[in-house]
């Protein structure tokens, strides 16, 4: 399988919950805000426990892509899906069929999923986000 | 530009929104906003519990549009001090409103049973609260909210503890578990209007005008936050590495301000809490992380091998008003009384002076243990563990009045004389010098951080007439009005000088020159200085504890007759606006 560049993580247990890369991800977009962001920042049952983020996976398989009834989301070589908004009805299906919970519904109604582009990564002040070309069966290593 | 605002009868249980950019091109938003929509919305001379008393949450044009802008603004009557309340608090509360689209959120009426509101983007809804009423402890509150509501990562839960149900008069609202409106009494008010909790989920964005300008401006803010000296203090030790130079020189109030110096300083140093910091945590949409969090890992008591572990923020005013101001010589003492406080949801800071006047007042027979029930003694965490629950519970005279503030109590009991507050809010942990107390009574919160007269001390050799320190005081006082009203950390002054703040403002829709954003600063001040003296405020009539004067500063001991002309001088100036 071809391998390509994304969005990974270095070590989560290092995540202090700013959410600079959700505001990285819509700001990529134009924005200031989170409504495109494919990408989450979440306390772990509150801030006492941690704080993780939430993204696509780059599934080799994804489920949200095969939901799709007009293929405005496909599968990507190398993992991971290609959106594309102009063909994209706003059904939802494919933030129901993700299983991490990973794809965001925007204020249009349309999905907001991370590609991979790895912007936020530049933005990941402690060591949590990388952008790194890897094999997909490395992608859910542990670190410590 | 964010320039509506949603307004909330609780009263009636109903909702509007409006679109105010008339208020939002000449106030700017956060404080600035929030003066005019408080005289708008309420009469200045009303019961802070009154059903017409009104709480006005605002944000600025900077909020989750630029890092370090993290700060929301809340403004209402003081029940502490029967006069202006503001307070701000980080977490996610100011991205959450700012994504769900509002620049401020006004909150009038009453409700006639228990509820908490939930604004979920342009929607709000009112929860019956009945069961989670009496529910002392505002994390359980919040874990029981966040099953219940949607929004998780993108919300944010302000909630009350039983200090704010009991009406204590500096009971705080928390958010995100380490963060508060903490100083003056919110939690008080939204417990008056029988609220407990307002829950903002914002998932929204704004347009920028300028993409390219903005990308651009946004990283030099990115770098500025994260590569130069200017929020190092911040993200290393965090505001704890004061205790340390600040007991070296004499400027740590200790045991009710008897000292300014303490053997235990190195103990409750942040150096000594950094052994056991647990985790870092970051307001939303801020790099820097701050937020320092101990883990007190504790065994039960009567069993062996079974340990809970406590993770507990501190930072400096915590330490000195819990720790040092209570004479604790040991941190873990500190934290466990530092848990029933963040837990019941009291102002810290307010809490730790009120139980030192009561210690002091004690021991000289003013009041007796009668009235206190537990013995409370310097560095005696347990008794005033005890005594914070009677804070809540007020099962006597003695804390029904000691749960209405220092100056109330000193009223009723004597010991005014070591009575530390000032402007009736409770002292913070400064005594620097000349710049610290009269920042305290001329600061339009009465808080340290109106003006920051604690770090003039600490850069002046020898002070100017009073009357060209007052001037200085107000001069930091109106400047920190724009941080305020943008709405950006006042932990970032450092980066957000006038001149990024012009850049910065461009690419979200606000054309403003240096000068202009200055002159903004200083009619923000005079608008709620005005708005203070409609509330009844009188500088003539502000009281300074004898105790300063008695106990050396890092500068000597202070001249009575120096802070007297300051006040005068102030005093001139609030007649005359």
């Amino acid at each position: 399988m071809t391998k390509i560049k994304r969005l990974v993580i270095k070590d989560i247990e290092k995540c202090v919950g700013c959410g600079m890369c959700m505001y990285a991800c819509s700001r990529r977009k134009g924005e200031a805000g989170i409504d495109g962001s494919g990408i989450l920042a979440v306390s772990l049952s509150g801030f006492e426990r941690g704080a993780t983020v939430i993204f696509c996976r780059a599934c080799t398989e994804p489920p949200c892509a095969q939901v799709c009834p007009t293929g405005a989301m496909r599968a990507r070589e190398g993992g991971g899906v290609i959106y594309h908004e102009t063909e994209c009805i706003g059904c939802g299906n494919c933030i129901e069929a993700c299983t991490i919970n990973a794809i965001f519904r925007r204020s249009n109604g349309k999905p907001a999923v991370c590609v991979h582009c790895g912007y936020c990564a530049n933005y990941c002040p402690h060591g949590v986000l990388a952008y790194e070309e890897i094999e997909p069966e490395e992608f859910s290593r542990v670190v410590v | 530009m964010l320039t509506k605002v949603l307004y909330i009868d609780l009263s009636r249980y109903r909702y509007s929104v409006e679109d105010r950019r008339d208020l939002f091109e000449e106030w700017i938003g956060g404080t600035g906003v929030a003066v005019q929509l408080l005289k708008e919305n309420m009469n200045p001379e009303i019961d802070p519990f009154d059903e017409e008393s009104t709480i006005v949450f605002a944000v600025g044009p900077l909020n989750a549009a630029y890092p370090l802008a993290s700060k929301t603004v809340a403004m209402f009557k003081s029940p502490l001090t029967l006069n202006i309340g503001e307070s701000h608090a980080g977490g996610r509360t100011a991205t959450s409103i700012a994504n769900a689209g509002y620049g401020a959120i006004v909150i009038t009426g009453k409700s006639k049973k228990p509820v908490y509101i939930v604004v979920n983007n342009d929607k709000v809804y009112f929860r019956d609260a009945r069961v989670i009423w009496g529910i002392e402890d505002s994390l359980i509150v919040a874990r029981i909210i966040a099953e219940n509501e949607k929004g998780r990562g993108t919300r944010s839960v302000m909630r009350i503890g039983g200090a704010g149900e009991r009406l204590v008069r500096y009971a705080c609202v928390t958010t995100e578990t380490y963060r508060h409106f903490g100083r003056l009494g919110l939690g008080a008010v939204l417990g008056s209007k029988n609220v407990k909790a307002l829950v903002v989920n914002g998932r929204g964005s704004r347009k920028i005008v300028d993409r390219k300008a903005y990308r651009e401006v946004y990283d030099e803010i990115f770098n500025l936050a994260t590569e130069s000296d200017a929020m190092k203090k911040y993200h290393l030790l965090g505001t704890a590495v004061n205790v340390k130079p600040l007991n070296e020189k004499k400027g740590l109030p200790v045991t009710n301000l008897k000292f300014t110096s303490s053997e235990y300083a190195e103990e409750l140093s942040g150096e000594s809490f950094a052994e056991i910091i647990g985790r870092r945590i970051a307001c939303s949409h801020c790099p820097v992380a701050c937020i320092h969090i101990a883990a007190l890992r504790l065994p039960y008591e009567n069993e062996p091998y079974f340990y809970k572990t406590l993770m507990l923020s501190y930072d400096y005013e915590l330490i000195y008003a819990l720790g040092t101001m209570l004479g604790m010589k040991r941190k873990e003492d500190f934290l466990k009384l530092l848990y029933r406080v963040e837990a019941y949801g009291l102002d810290a800071m307010t809490t730790g002076v009120c139980l030192a006047w009561a210690t002091e007042a004690l021991e000289k027979g003013l009041i007796s243990e009668k009235d206190t029930i537990v013995k409370l003694e310097f560095g005696n965490s347990e008794a005033y563990c005890e005594a914070v629950k009677y804070l809540i519970h007020q099962p006597n005279e003695f804390y029904r009045i000691l749960a209405q503030g220092v100056e109330r109590a000193s009223e009723v009991y004597g010991g005014k004389e070591f009575a530390l507050a000032f402007g009736k809010n409770e002292m913070p942990g400064y005594h620097t010098g000349y710049a610290a107390h009269i920042g305290y009574l001329i600061g339009l919160r009465h808080s340290h951080l109106d003006n920051a007269g604690y770090s003039a001390d600490q850069k002046m050799d020898s002070y100017p007439e009073p009357e060209q320190l007052v001037e200085k005081l107000m001069k930091e006082e109106q400047w920190r009005q724009v941080l305020s009203s943008l709405v950006v950390c006042f932990f970032a002054r450092g980066v957000y000088k006038p001149d990024i703040v012009c850049r910065a403002l461009r690419p979200v829709g606000m054309e403003i020159e240096e000068d202009e954003l200055v002159e903004r600063g200083k009619k923000i001040y005079f608008e709620k200085l005005r708005l203070k003296k409609a509330m009844g405020f009188n500088a003539r009539e502000l009281r300074v504890p004898e105790r300063i004067f008695e106990t050396e500063t890092p500068h000597g001991k202070l001249n009575k007759d120096y802070i007297e002309r300051a006040i005068e001088y102030f005093a001139g100036i609030v007649e005359n606006c």
